[in-house]
């Protein structure tokens, strides 16, 4: 493997699946690209001024606006008729809430750039509050579980399906424990004329709470139990589908998680944890995940 | 314009006169911005500027220029987008106004801070609410703090000539700020008044193409856009004082170099009017001006030593260039289209700040007109000036609203 594109030494959380994501992308982009992303996780981590991880040019403007800005970035690449990459990467505070007007108005102009969201399900930057990606009964800093309450009260924004609407040609899911299925994702994004949204599931050690060290199985997990379907959507159809080879139960992902611990003690937990296995299968049903 | 200032290149009036078109002040900006080769142009509709985008779209759509024409999806992204095209190097323009420009604030402070010299027209607009679509100077006088230099122009030519200006001042390398060209809404972008034309040969030779030292470039990586913790954050805005101080001379520069192509000047950082020996000088920024002037042509008629002193210049602030107008005169009257709720408005209290620490010991009344489109006639400014003259003998109020409708209370 040549040189990493982003450098060593970033600050991030030992165990955090962000720089991954980053590097699994910008390994299959390669030098020729330019990243914008926004205010959060990944800025603070890697731009410390006078220091910065990145070693192809990178621009952070604010937190809702990285796909407003890397839309004028592609006017110019396309301007001087350049053949480098635009990407976008952004955490799910900023795509999936607050920087949806941006990214609705890049999705619907039809740039070319690839937007990659390294999803862990809520902001984590500031503390671990409930976003709009936060899964149905995760623990969050501002969706507490409690007497009245057993965490986030509403499922996951379908994103995916947003960006479909938006009739985004390339479209996918992916998780930092298939490097290789990511890569490949990535690769093809690029090639394609027009906007690419690819979301991939990236564990965050403090927001979800495990052991540092079980990142990669927590994300394989995921995929395992069929609540992160891998999926690849081309000008709206599934194309590609991850199948599962060995399924799982979804008690098997989520008590890897202090996000989950109270569905586990609390004696109304095991209603919800039946509700949570629904999703999964609905999932499996929706993507044939199992042959 | 100005009395001493502006000697006009063409002496000829009929000459002059066959050289210029009558033309929409919207028309007029988009022609100075065409002209100025934009790379890009981002456009989100809202009055009374949607003419200003309207009018570029046209010029696009005719092949007139070949400018990246990008529609968005708000003012917020409007200005985002020339955030990326900026910092790609491209010359990058938008124009806004009002509650758009309350949308782009959190940008607004962002393109400054990270020093790419965009140029705006503010086609300036009350706030709601009340919702209010007419003219004042609330918007940009409440944007006042961001790190753009804002000009603001008298007439239709004048906003047309302060877009080239801009740029030039804007994308010196010594300045590196954004610049606001603030015009007043309707009463300067929806009237047609006769101007010349700029055309693109002598811009080109007035303004040359931007050479930005850093851009985004994967030839030679930059880190845009870092994150700054206290033991450097102070030194980004010092440097971006640093950079508002010198271009006073850049701004003056500018106006007169246009002057030696152009033949057309209004003053560098402020323009005086009839101030040699006047004792009563009223001091305000854009349209209102023209009035002001006939209102005192007519005042000097009638044997009152009434002068003006134009702002061009905004932010920065010319205090030296204030101090130097105004050392004579025996009472000043600011009057302006804004209102700072809770404490004067603008314009007032930093004038008077900018006196404290002097030996100018004038007094300075404030008078608050022309909210959200109200007229202000030549009588308003009679009466202003009386108001001001009876201050010599004691101050009685430092700041009032000077046409106000005490009946619908």
């Amino acid at each position: 493997m040549e040189k990493s594109l982003l450098a060593p030494g970033h600050r991030a959380c030992a165990g955090c699946a962000m720089p991954t994501t980053i590097k699994l992308v910008l390994d299959a982009a390669g030098p020729n690209t330019i990243v914008a992303s926004p205010t959060g996780c990944l800025e603070v981590t890697t731009t410390p001024f006078p220091e910065s991880a990145w070693c192809v040019p990178w621009i952070h403007s604010l937190f809702e606006n990285p796909a407003a800005v890397a839309s004028g970035v592609e006017l110019m690449v396309k301007r001087r008729g350049h053949d480098t990459n635009v990407i976008v990467i952004g955490g799910d505070g900023s795509t999936f809430d607050i920087g949806m007007g941006s990214n609705s108005g890049m999705f619907e102009r039809g740039h070319k750039i690839l937007y990659v969201c390294y999803d862990n399900e809520a902001y984590m930057n500031t503390g671990v509050q409930r976003s709009g990606s936060t899964p149905f009964c995760a623990n969050t800093t501002t969706t507490p579980w409690g007497k009245e309450s057993l965490g986030n009260p509403r499922p996951k924004k379908d994103m995916p399906a947003i960006a479909i609407a938006h009739r985004v040609p390339y479209v996918a899911t992916a998780s930092i424990a298939y490097p290789v299925d990511l890569r490949r994702k990535v690769k093809r994004a690029l090639q394609v004329n027009g906007p690419s949204y690819i979301q991939v599931n990236a564990p965050c050690i403090t927001g979800w709470t495990f052991e540092a060290g079980i990142m990669v199985e927590i994300s394989r997990l995921a995929v395992e139990t069929g609540l992160w379907p891998l999926v690849e959507w081309v000008n709206g159809e599934v194309t590609e589908v991850k199948k599962i080879r060995m399924l799982k139960p979804v008690d098997e992902y989520l008590k890897t998680q202090g996000r989950y611990r109270h569905l586990f003690k609390r004696p109304d937990g095991a209603a919800i944890l039946k509700q949570i296995q629904d999703m999964a299968d609905a999932n499996i049903a929706k993507y044939q995940l199992v042959d | 314009m100005s009395q001493k200032m502006s000697p006009p290149i063409q002496k000829d009036p009929q000459k002059r006169a066959a050289s210029m078109r009558v033309v929409e002040g919207s028309y007029a900006v988009a022609h100075a911005v065409m002209c100025s080769m934009p790379d890009v142009i981002s456009a989100y509709p809202i009055t009374p500027q949607t003419h200003i985008v309207e009018h570029l779209s046209q010029m696009v759509a005719d092949g007139a220029t070949d400018a990246e024409f990008l529609t968005v999806d708000s003012e917020f992204s409007a200005l985002s987008v020339l955030v990326g095209s900026s910092a790609m190097g491209g010359r990058s323009y938008s124009s806004t106004t009002s509650q758009g420009l309350a949308l782009m604030y959190e940008v607004l402070y962002n393109v400054s801070g990270m020093r790419l010299p965009v140029v705006m027209t503010v086609a300036n607009r009350a706030m709601g609410a009340p919702l209010n679509i007419w003219n004042d100077h609330q918007d940009s006088i409440g944007a006042r703090d961001v790190g753009w230099i804002q000009l603001y122009v008298e007439n239709v030519q004048e906003a047309m000539d302060a877009t080239p200006q801009a740029y030039k001042i804007a994308e010196d390398l010594d300045i590196r700020t954004p610049v606001m060209v603030c015009m007043d809404g309707f009463i300067l972008t929806h009237v047609y008044e006769p101007v010349e034309l700029l055309d693109k040969e002598r811009v080109r030779s007035f303004l040359p193409p931007y050479r930005p030292e850093h851009i985004l470039d994967p030839a030679n990586p930059y880190t845009f856009g870092a994150f700054a913790d206290p033991s450097t954050y102070t030194e980004f805005r010092y440097q971006q004082c640093e950079a508002m101080v010198k271009s006073m001379a850049k701004i003056e520069k500018a106006a007169s170099e246009f002057q030696e192509i152009f033949g057309r000047y209004y003053g560098g950082l402020i323009d005086t009017y009839r101030t040699d020996d006047a004792e009563v000088i009223i001091i305000a920024m854009g349209s209102v001006v023209g009035t002001i002037k006939d209102a005192i042509d007519q005042m000097r008629a009638a044997g009152k030593r009434v002068g003006l002193v134009k702002i061009r210049s905004y932010r920065p602030f010319p205090v030296k260039a204030l101090k130097d107008a105004l050392k004579n005169a025996q009472v000043i009257a600011v009057l302006e289209k804004d209102v700072s709720v809770g404490y004067e408005a603008g314009l007032t209290t930093d004038l008077k700040a900018a006196f404290y620490n002097s030996n100018l010991r004038m007094p300075i009344v404030g008078f608050s007109a022309g909210l959200g489109g109200r007229d202000i006639t030549i009588h308003d400014i009679e009466r202003l000036v009386q108001k001001a003259e009876a201050a010599r003998a004691g101050i009685e109020s430092e700041f009032e609203f000077l046409t106000l409708r005490k009946e619908i209370l």
